[in-house]
């Protein structure tokens, strides 16, 4: 079973979602980043859920490891399409939603059909592991549709501060997750002290989004230029 | 050698993102002027020096706690010491990454100072509270 501090770390996490669909529902963002408020509430539901099942089946029964696995994959997939809503969101004056769902969904088939043949090379447990390998492969390429967003962003000069925030807590998040990935698969000895920075990290995001809707009002401009490490 | 790769990859990009995240936090304290008391306080007028920042935090530690900024100082100090590191490290052998970390060194200073305005205006109004009948 996990220890207080993990359970700690769990209600943290769990807590922190919360106050972002309160500070959404508050400061009326709710309608506006929909899919993004639809991740956080499936998280607390998931949370909710393997919570139950933790302690009903215990930490090393397959009910919780199936289960943690499969919605982690699932809820990384929603991740991805609530970041393909805020690139909708950038692109809205160039009526390029269209096309960037259409990119979004390629690219998710194309994630998926990539990680499917990794797996079925090397493994006898073909399902459980492509969803592992899945959740792996779609934080890489996150992160990458992040940096390219930033980077459409700074070009397309856009200065909403909530949006801008949001993306930049979604870039420190993706990039922390992937870079712990890589961590394990290069040091797979430790891999239970990088398992063990995966709750913390997952706390980061819950906590820059509920800062972002509660302290920045909707209309609250930022000069994106000035923030780019390479000052254009 | 794939994973070194994404190691590699992602460290570089979770820097430029993470100095970008600090810099929209400090961002909306660059364009708020300090108070006059502020001012006399700290010694600052204008543009903060990068060394100002322990002394400021100080005292900004001796007045009472506001909640809503707690998040914001943390990020910010956690951005300070990683400019620390660089300047200390790095920064010594390119003198332009010097005075760049030490650009971004000053506007933490002035992000601390600008809370230390809110939280002198914060205790205010809870001492004019409990001064009501």
């Amino acid at each position: 079973m996990p220890g207080p501090l993990q359970y700690l770390i769990w209600l943290l996490c769990t807590l922190l979602e919360v106050a972002v669909l309160v500070c959404a529902f508050k400061r009326q963002a709710v309608r506006r980043y929909l899919l993004l408020n639809l991740y956080i509430a499936s998280e607390v539901v998931a949370s909710v859920v393997r919570f139950e099942i933790l302690q009903r089946y215990g930490l090393l029964s397959s009910t919780y490891a199936y289960f943690y696995y499969y919605s982690d994959a699932l809820l990384t997939i929603l991740l991805f399409f609530a970041l393909s809503s805020l690139y909708a969101q950038v692109f809205q004056e160039l009526n390029a939603e269209r096309f960037v769902q259409l990119g979004a969904v390629v690219l998710m088939s194309g994630t998926a059909l990539f990680s499917f043949a990794v797996v079925q090379q090397s493994s006898g447990k073909l399902m459980s592991h492509f969803v592992v390998e899945l959740s792996q492969n779609l934080y890489f390429v996150g992160l990458v549709l992040t940096y390219i967003l930033w980077a459409a962003i700074l070009k397309l000069r856009e200065t909403r501060a909530q949006l801008i925030q949001i993306v930049l807590a979604l870039g420190v998040y993706f990039s922390l997750y992937a870079a712990n990935y890589a961590l394990r698969n290069l040091y797979p000895s430790l891999g239970y002290v990088f398992q063990s920075l995966n709750p913390l990290i997952g706390c980061f995001l819950p906590f820059a989004w509920a800062y972002a809707f509660y302290r920045l009002p909707k209309d609250a401009r930022l000069q994106p230029s000035s923030l780019a490490v390479i000052p254009r | 050698m794939t994973a070194a790769l994404i190691l590699f990859i992602s460290l570089t990009i979770l820097l430029q993102f993470f100095v970008s995240y600090c810099r929209s936090l400090i961002a909306a304290s660059t364009r708020e002027a300090l108070s006059q008391e502020v001012q006399e306080v700290t010694g600052i007028s204008r543009t903060a020096s990068p060394d100002d920042y322990s002394r400021v935090v100080q005292l900004l530690n001796l007045c009472p706690d506001r909640p809503e900024d707690r998040s914001s100082l943390r990020a910010v100090s956690a951005y300070y010491h990683f400019l620390g590191f660089i300047r200390s490290t790095i920064a010594r052998a390119i003198p332009s990454l010097q005075s760049w970390a030490d650009r971004e060194s000053a506007q933490c200073t002035y992000f601390v100072a600008v809370a230390l305005g809110r939280r002198i205006a914060f205790s205010r109004d809870l001492l004019a509270q409990q001064m009501l009948p």
